[in-house]
């Protein structure tokens, strides 16, 4: 589904702090998969999550998709590849909003606002009606149990809750794939592991997991199809 | 349909973003409906009054001859009126007596006029409402004015004027010739001025000019000089006001301004947070843009009804001293509702489309910011 091919990332090329975060890394990703991304901080986990979720381009390389939802190609080509190295900003935008699921650190909520209109924020640029997406967003928050706190907003919700948001919001546009940036960071372990029972919970529903973490909680996730160690933008074990 | 949804949703999200800064918020368009309420009142009370006045002066005499005396306006000697009637184009010529009467009790200055035509009986005046109610008197009431020797002129109220607009006759009192005479001991073989009746306009500057020749010393004034000579008034009067609410103005767009472009470390992370879930820049614009339309047009529309309703519904009292241009008798008059399109689109593009482009264009520095820049905050 998801194939790069020495694909690297540096940052402020050509200045005297040239960074490269990424460098020469060969990948394909199977739908369906769990892959989790481990490593130290600045190893490059983070910036390979962010190219394979069309949030920036690669310096060289190419990342290409394979049967992703689009509306600028035809359904008769959803199923061939997709080059998405070098497409423009507007494409690459509709590429993440309609296959990709986003669970950050941070958990990147947007303060002031109720916690159902969190879960629906990526869905409000996509044309589709209000009520549509309004009734998936109150499933979703239904079926991860706080559909009472609908309503409340989100900075006054528990980490537990916070962290159930912003997955609900992850899978409101029913994403192909879900990408989750060291998404326990800021969690117990009791909650760690619920995180990763909910994980293998979409793993198992046929959805593409990528997780980039070094809680050993997560990396040591039985249910993991492939773990790959990173270190200095390069992969160093899981090369496929 | 996609396209209106996407309006739709980016909207509804506007608004709910909007109401998180609520107290902010709703005391940036306080300030700016007040803002707009008060230049729009302005703007409303000086063109119905040019209106009002520029109605009023449809009635006025093609030209007024007055005689210059030194350089002074000087009465007119009735001689004259033959003299113009015979210039071709002249239909006809009236003599018009008036003056100005100082009331020293009231403190007020009366317009007095003897008219042939509206003129009352002898011991009878007509008033404006202004004098009326500056004298505290009605019809049937007796008041007196005191005349050039000292003795007092017993007058009986017979009517109030009944002028289509009060704005002019306020302060008007019309005598009988006799009393007029008497009044101001007024010589019978003048008039202040003579009116003239031009048949065909066209030929009105042509026959101000033979005015001008045949009656050495006058100065005839066009009915049009007249309009615009009261526009010019109201203008400048229209102008000091501004000037008095540039401060206001001044320190709003300051104020709205900062509100605007000084985009806090919370927005563009936010900004930030938005693209990274699929928003497109033109997305957070298109929010940006709707953020600013909803505050901007908001004020626009509650503060154009406002001055709608202090000019037209209660006579514009924050202005009315400053605008009106009476010290003491203030016309008790309703003006009639008239609204200039170019002027309130002007209002328009002045005021809501400057805050719409503050809004947007920081966050369009902002927005387009790498996407990934969400997932290193």
């Amino acid at each position: 589904m998801i194939d790069l091919f020495e694909v690297s990332r540096i940052f402020n090329a050509g200045k005297p702090n040239q960074f490269t975060a990424l460098d020469r890394v060969s990948l394909t990703i199977n739908r369906g998969e769990l892959t989790i991304l481990k490593g130290p901080s600045g190893s490059g986990k983070t910036t390979l999550l962010s190219l394979i979720g069309c949030m920036g381009r690669p310096t060289s390389g190419r990342i290409r998709l394979n049967g992703i939802k689009t509306s600028f190609m035809p359904a008769a080509e959803a199923s061939q590849e997709l080059d998405i190295s070098s497409l423009p900003e507007r494409f690459l935008t509709e590429i993440r909003r309609n296959n990709f699921g986003f669970i950050f650190q941070q958990f990147n909520l947007v303060r002031g606002i109720s916690v159902l209109e969190n879960v629906m924020l990526p869905a409000y640029p996509g044309g589709e009606k209000f009520d549509t997406f309004r009734s998936r967003a109150l499933t979703l928050l239904d079926n991860f149990g706080i559909s009472q706190k609908s309503a409340t907003r989100v900075e006054l919700l528990s980490g537990g809750e916070m962290q159930r948001v912003a997955i609900a919001r992850a899978l409101i546009n029913q994403p192909e794939v879900i990408i989750a940036d060291e998404p326990t960071a800021h969690l117990d372990s009791k909650l760690s592991i619920e995180f990763m029972k909910l994980i293998t919970g979409f793993r198992q529903a046929g959805k593409t997991v990528i997780i980039a973490s070094h809680d050993p909680i997560v990396y040591g996730e039985p249910l993991a199809d492939r773990v790959i160690e990173m270190r200095d933008g390069q992969m160093v074990t899981g090369q496929s | 349909m996609q396209s209106i949804n996407r309006h739709y949703n980016i909207l509804d999200f506007a608004i709910a973003s909007l109401l998180r800064r609520k107290g902010k918020n709703l005391a940036l368009l306080t300030i700016y409906t007040l803002i707009v309420a008060l230049i729009a009142s302005l703007i409303f009370f000086v063109q119905a009054l040019k209106r009002e006045a520029a109605a009023l002066l449809q009635d006025a005499p093609d030209i007024v001859v007055q005689r210059l005396m030194a350089g002074r306006q000087d009465l007119i000697g009735l001689e004259n009126i033959d003299r113009i009637a015979a210039i071709r184009g002249v239909s006809e010529v009236t003599p018009r007596r008036w003056g100005y009467y100082y009331d020293p009790v009231f403190g007020a200055n009366y317009t007095v006029m003897a008219d042939a035509k509206l003129a009352p009986q002898a011991g009878m005046a007509t008033v404006g409402l202004g004098v009326a109610k500056n004298q505290r008197i009605g019809p049937g009431d007796i008041f007196t004015l005191t005349a050039a020797d000292n003795s007092l002129i017993l007058l009986n109220l017979e009517k109030a004027l009944p002028f289509e607009s009060e704005l002019l006759a306020a302060d008007m009192i019309l005598l009988n010739p006799a009393d007029f005479g008497k009044l101001f001991a007024f010589p019978a073989n003048a008039a202040t001025d003579l009116a003239v009746t031009v048949a065909n306009p066209r030929e009105m500057v042509t026959i101000a000019n033979k005015i001008v020749e045949t009656v050495p010393g006058s100065r005839p004034i066009m009915k049009s000089e007249i309009i615009r000579t009261y526009d010019a008034i109201f203008d400048w009067r229209g102008g000091m006001m501004l000037l008095v609410l540039a401060a206001a103005l001044l320190s709003f767009v300051i104020f709205a301004w900062d509100k605007a472009t000084g985009l806090s470390a919370e927005e563009r992370r936010e900004t930030g947070i938005l693209k990274s879930i699929g928003w497109e820049t033109g997305d957070i614009l298109l929010l940006k843009f709707w953020e600013g339309t909803a505050i901007s047009l908001t004020a626009f529309l509650t503060g154009v009804i406002m001055a709608y309703i202090h000019v037209f519904f209660f006579s514009a009292p924050l202005f009315a001293a400053a605008l009106k241009g009476w010290a003491v008798l203030y016309p008790a008059f309703h003006l009639k509702p008239f609204i200039d399109p170019y002027q309130l689109s002007t209002l328009f593009f002045l005021t809501v489309l400057p805050y719409t482009a503050a809004t947007i264009l920081p966050s369009w520095l902002a927005a387009s910011a790498d996407a990934d820049s969400a997932m290193r905050s």
